[in-house]
């Protein structure tokens, strides 16, 4: 890693771990939050960043997490981290059942498939009898974590949540530079030459899918335990949109940028709350300008501007991702 | 009378209700198909453009007093006149690049329409009143059917029918259908392709917004209409496939009727027949019914 970045991952980790220590500055809660969608996001990227597939289905596992953990949890009586654990398993499982029927097809087919699963999950969480509908799954307890630490404090839940996350995340970096990462962005670039070297690139992209999705689940069943609720806007097409704009914003061809993103839409959604259905367009436009005239992202243009201000370094690849082919 | 333990008269209903619902899905996704055939997008925003033909009937006639059928020939004109200034200013920038930041162009879009519309009024819907000839039922001798809801399913069989003459039959449909299949070549040729674009975006978002009037007296007009209905229809189309333009049409009125049915049996799986067809097509043939547009 270049020293930039790793003196910047440095200090933005120190910072996160001083959160708890300036109350007055930030609010823990929110930045648990955008934490979650931090680790939603970057999870999400796996697939339109690395393998150039678009899921506009991806709240279906964000809400799975939230719910099974929720239910698990609340009515089980589950520890906390088996809780969380049980609801990242079964989001990667629905994970590998939508990704095996989705990638049937390809480009703006697998988008409206996932689209149209994420759905059906939706019509599920609201019809099932142990969701609570509308209301959504209320007073889910915190627990311990372990056994050991109590949750019900905000600081000790603050230290577990940025754990977690930061396992995740970690997770998603050696995923991304492993061999398996590199067949990855074969496929993204070249589908048709990545199978005929005789990748198995159905298996590949499965995978993919399963671990993008088991890791938003553990997203979302942080979100749960951290708010204590498990609602059905997790679960909503909304919250898919929400993640592809977090992680286009943030620079998709990047692996931590749509963290970044992740923390620009949460702070917009957090600060913009107050003018009520306004979030909706604002959010919107800002969505269309990062379509139109921004589709590097933060990270990924500031990278570009690095990189075009050190001239022995290789020029800047001028780059349109996702590579999609579509059948 | 009864089929299936069920009275002929409840049947018949949800039928009739079903065909109802399957001509919205009829003429919507037909122009996604359109569209998608002339500008490889899949435009998301076709939802939305339904909801606000409904709502610009609402206006139209709550406003300026515009009786029903003139807000059936304005609202889809005004909608259309829009759909083509988007189409101008902002989605032809997004021509030769990945076909999937159209579809997120167009989903930004939906965010602002379906979010200004709320703010403007709210999430409740505005009643629309059935124009008063379309009042009153006709005894059919097996049913009893609501004028007004026959008058939808003619008139969206009609316009797929036009539309699908005018594609296939006329000359400007043969443009149409070079510039889809080649569109520099057509451009050799003289025809002036970018406004063949235009025009072709226009028509098929003027489609939804008719079709958004139509749908105004029997469902409340809110912000919201036109989402749910957009992501059924996505999932009709991967049924369907976005290649044929009469597999749309079929498709679409097939899948409604399969719907109305499914209302009747198993009311509890009617939100989501349609998503688990879709499934089953995926498994069973991935290419979709009418399948071409993947060669």
């Amino acid at each position: 890693m270049r020293p930039l970045s790793s003196a910047l991952l440095a200090l933005g980790l120190l910072a996160l771990l001083a959160v708890p220590f300036f109350p007055q500055l930030v609010y823990s809660i929110f930045v648990m939050k955008t934490l979650c969608f931090v680790l939603f996001a970057c999870a999400f990227n796996l697939l339109l960043g690395h393998t150039g597939i678009l899921s506009f289905g991806h709240a279906a596992f964000f809400g799975t997490g939230a719910y099974v953990t929720g239910v698990l949890v609340k009515a089980y009586g589950v520890p906390t981290e088996l809780g969380i654990l049980a609801g990242g398993l079964v989001a990667a499982a629905l994970g590998a059942i939508i990704g095996a029927l989705a990638i049937r097809r390809s480009g703006i087919y697998l988008a409206m498939i996932t689209l149209a699963l994420s759905q059906l999950v939706f019509f599920f969480f609201l019809q099932a009898p142990f969701t609570g509908a509308e209301d959504g799954l209320q007073r889910i307890p915190r627990g311990t974590f372990l056994g050991i630490v109590d949750l019900r404090n905000d600081t000790a839940l603050y230290y577990v949540v940025l754990g977690i996350v930061g396992a995740g995340l970690w997770l998603v970096w050696r995923t991304v530079n492993s061999p398996f990462g590199h067949v990855l962005r074969a496929i993204r670039e070249h589908e048709p030459r990545a199978i005929s070297l005789g990748y198995p690139v159905a298996r590949y992209k499965v995978l993919v899918f399963t671990i993008s999705a088991g890791l938003s689940g553990v997203a979302g069943a942080l979100k749960a335990i951290v708010f204590q609720l498990a609602a059905l806007y997790d679960a909503h097409w909304h919250t898919s949109g929400d993640v592809i704009l977090m992680t286009l914003m943030g620079g998709m061809s990047t692996v931590f940028g749509p963290a970044v993103g992740a923390a620009l839409v949460s702070a917009l959604n957090h600060y913009l709350d107050p003018f009520g259905a306004w979030v909706t367009v604002i959010t919107g436009l800002v969505f269309m300008t990062c379509v139109l005239t921004f589709r590097q992202g933060v990270v990924g243009q500031l990278g570009q501007l690095l990189r075009s201000r050190r001239p022995s370094a290789p020029a800047a690849k001028v780059d349109s991702r996702p590579h999609t082919n579509h059948r | 009378m009864d089929i299936l333990g069920i009275p002929i008269q409840a049947l018949m209903g949800q039928l009739m209700l079903g065909i109802v619902n399957g001509s919205f899905y009829a003429v919507l996704s037909l122009g996604l198909a359109i569209i998608f055939g002339v500008l490889k997008i899949v435009n998301f925003a076709h939802g939305a453009f339904f909801m606000v033909g409904a709502f610009t009937a609402f206006l139209l006639a709550q406003y300026m007093g515009a009786n029903y059928w003139m807000t059936l020939l304005l609202a889809p004109l005004l909608v259309a006149l829009f759909g083509m200034a988007f189409e101008f200013l902002f989605l032809r920038r997004l021509y030769g690049l990945d076909p999937i930041y159209g579809l997120l162009l167009t989903f930004s879009l939906v965010l602002v329409l379906e979010g200004g519309f709320r703010v403007a009024f709210g999430s409740s819907g505005q009643p629309f009143a059935t124009p008063e000839q379309l009042r009153g039922t006709i005894n059919l001798g097996f049913m009893i059917l609501p004028l007004y809801r026959g008058f939808v399913i003619v008139s969206a069989l009609l316009l797929c029918l036009v539309t699908w003459y005018v594609i296939e039959r006329t000359s400007l449909g043969a443009n149409l259908r070079a510039a889809t299949e080649r569109s520099e070549l057509t451009q050799a040729f003289g025809v002036n392709v970018p406004r063949l674009i235009t025009l072709t975006y226009g028509v098929g978002v003027g489609l939804a917004a008719f079709a958004g009037v139509l749908a105004a007296p029997i469902f409340h007009v809110n912000p919201s209409m036109g989402s749910s209905l957009v992501i059924i229809i996505f999932a009709v189309v991967v049924i369907g496939g976005l290649g044929s333009i009469m597999g749309a049409i079929v498709t679409g009125l097939g899948l409604g009727v399969v719907e109305g049915f499914t209302r009747v049996f198993y009311s509890e799986f009617s939100s989501t027949i349609v998503f688990l067809v879709m499934v089953l097509v995926l498994l069973l043939r991935p290419a979709g019914l009418f399948g071409r547009e993947e060669g």
